[in-house]
């Protein structure tokens, strides 16, 4: 496994609450996972991915858990053509 | 000293410690029981006048957006319906705040609020708009920003509209925590807070109230000057409750008594709020049934105790609509009117069609919002990820709609049709949940007048209904009970 560099922009994941922590009266479900959280921010100190690892946040805060994701990116799209709206629109110019 | 303790129960027995630090709010000083507290002084606390907002507001890009008349939509509305019919749909274009929505509204006064009691920065829990607009509204004052952010399901899987909110947050420069799903958002806030000692700027506080009076001063001074009456129904966009508050307050400033403000949420009745599985079978993540008719029943839910956001206390009327009938709409808006706006904000618009219909042809009908639209926050992402996670999606009668299985959108337009809610139940529900937090025969007179007011009836309506707390009455839109605030 490669050493990310410290500096590196990075996204964290750690449990904030397990399974049996959690608050009463969740659905099943729910009950039955952990809470998750992910916070991204630039790596403190050079750390594997899966490893326990520390970051700066854009606000300058620093945040504990295992690195999961380097340089991570946002790629929602508009999706795929939904053509039934297409068509919308036509029907009631006049 | 010890480290307190931070398991979910210590930090929640924590939570009114820490609401006062973070806000500055004396809430006890305003409770009179369990029930009542002093709403009136509650908001006149704030001691900004609606001017002061204006002038606030302006500084951060917030306000005096566009009215525009929807003329195309309009006739092809009076096309559907009886000769003289079909009123003239008005839409205030809020997608133009900084930020892309009217959430900026509430945000700026609590950024302006934070900045001058010298907090370091803010903290927000929402999945909705309203981190971007913190985020944005805390850039401009020079203050952080935390967004607390319901994202994710347990298979890591967010739907596009929230993955893009989230972006949005991080663009304007916020720490962006992002959960899985589960009420325990508030848990997080509340450990967020004592962590960094910021403000805790809900979107529950009258400040986060007030901000949204210019909103409904802006309609009722442009549209009597303008068209020379006052707008005779307002629509607005209903989950939480802040924005119809906010709204007809500031109506009720510029003048317009007897402007009829109409609630509208989207029917995602049958979908729980908490579940991880039904998370992502929900085309919408705000605006809906799931948030609207608990908030509307039982508004001290929230993440400050005593919530500024009190719907029945001004509604008139509630109209549900289906997702497939905001989707049509929203295609409609682009097509006809020229304009590409964010689904969400189109919920009231589709009922404004609706509710057109019904008033005469100089009638006035005002949707009081839009928002942004981009990647993932477009009716197109959001079917095709339905799509994708085995709804059906397909034209028909949007009756057949079923909330997390069908999205059925209208074939034409005279099919868009809202349902009424009928407000009597939801008042009966409110006073239900008013006796489960305080046994009916300890009510005082006090109570007894608190209840009429925040239900927008006589202290006899009150009285006389009391008996029914004995039956089980449930609001016919949903069982669920949400907890998280948005």
């Amino acid at each position: 496994m490669s050493v990310v560099a410290a500096g590196t922009w990075v996204e964290l994941e750690r449990n904030v609450l397990e399974v049996g922590e959690r608050a009463p009266g969740l659905p099943i479900d729910t009950a039955a996972v952990p809470l998750v959280l992910r916070v991204s921010g630039f790596l403190l100190e050079p750390a594997e991915v899966g490893a326990p690892a520390r970051v700066r946040t854009l606000i300058g805060r620093e945040q504990e858990g295992c690195l999961r994701v380097v340089n991570p990116s946002y790629s929602h799209s508009f999706g795929d053509t939904v053509a039934e709206l297409l068509t919308i629109g036509r029907e009631e110019q006049r | 000293m010890s480290r307190p303790g931070t398991s979910y129960a210590e930090v929640l027995a924590r939570r009114n410690e820490i609401m006062k630090a973070s806000l500055g709010i004396d809430y006890d000083a305003l409770v009179t029981s369990p029930i009542a507290f002093d709403y009136d002084t509650m908001m006149a606390q704030t001691e900004y006048s609606l001017e002061d907002i204006a002038r606030i507001q302006r500084e951060t890009k917030v306000g005096e957006t566009p009215l525009f008349e929807l003329t195309n939509l309009t006739d092809a509305v009076r096309r559907t319906c009886q000769p003289g019919r079909g009123a003239r749909i008005l839409l205030k274009d809020e997608a133009a705040n900084a930020s892309g929505s009217f959430k900026a509204r509430r945000a700026s006064i609590s950024a302006f609020e934070a900045r001058r009691r010298g907090y370091a920065g803010m903290v927000v829990a929402t999945s909705g708009n309203y981190g971007a607009a913190a985020a944005s509204q805390a850039a401009q004052r020079g203050l952080a920003c935390i967004v607390v952010q319901e994202v994710y399901d347990s298979q890591g899987v967010g739907q596009p509209e929230i993955v893009e909110k989230g972006r949005a947050c991080e663009a304007y420069g916020a720490e962006v925590l992002k959960l899985s799903v589960g009420p325990e958002l508030f848990y997080v806030l509340l450990t967020t807070l004592e962590e960094t000692g910021f403000f805790n700027a809900s979107l529950y506080t009258p400040f986060g109230i007030r901000g949204i009076e210019t909103l409904g001063h802006e309609v009722g001074t442009e549209v009597t000057a303008r068209f020379g009456r006052q707008p005779d129904v307002v629509v607005v966009t209903h989950a939480g409750g802040g924005n119809l508050t906010g709204t007809a307050r500031g109506l009720a400033a510029a003048g317009c008594a007897d402007s009829r403000v109409v609630a509208c949420s989207v029917d995602l009745a049958g979908l729980h709020m908490a579940s991880d599985h039904d998370f992502n079978r929900k085309s919408f993540t705000t605006g809906h049934t799931g948030f609207g008719v608990p908030f509307a029943t039982w508004p001290d839910r929230v993440d400050v105790p005593r919530n500024a956001a009190r719907s029945l206390r001004y509604m008139d009327g509630y109209e549900l609509v289906t997702q497939g009938e905001v989707f049509y709409v929203t295609e409609l808006l682009t097509k006809l009117e020229g304009i590409e706006r964010g689904p969400a904000g189109n919920t009231s618009l589709t009922a404004a069609i609706s509710l057109a219909r019904q008033l005469d042809e100089d009638q006035i009908v005002v949707v009081q919002e839009t928002e942004y639209t981009g990647a993932g926050k477009h009716h197109n992402s959001q079917l095709a990820f339905a799509r994708q996670r085995g709804i059906e999606v397909r034209r028909g009668d949007p009756r057949e709609n079923v909330p997390g299985r069908a999205i059925v959108i209208p074939e034409r337009l005279d099919q868009v049709r809202t349902t009424p809610q009928d407000l009597d139940r939801l008042r009966r529900s409110y006073l239900r949940n008013a006796a489960d937090r305080h046994p009916v025969a300890q009510w005082s007179q006090t109570d007894v007048a608190f209840l009429a007011a925040d239900l927008k009836v006589t202290p006899d309506w009150v009285r006389s209904h009391l008996p029914e707390l004995e039956e089980p009455v449930e609001p016919a839109a949903t069982q669920d009970r949400a907890e998280v605030p948005r």
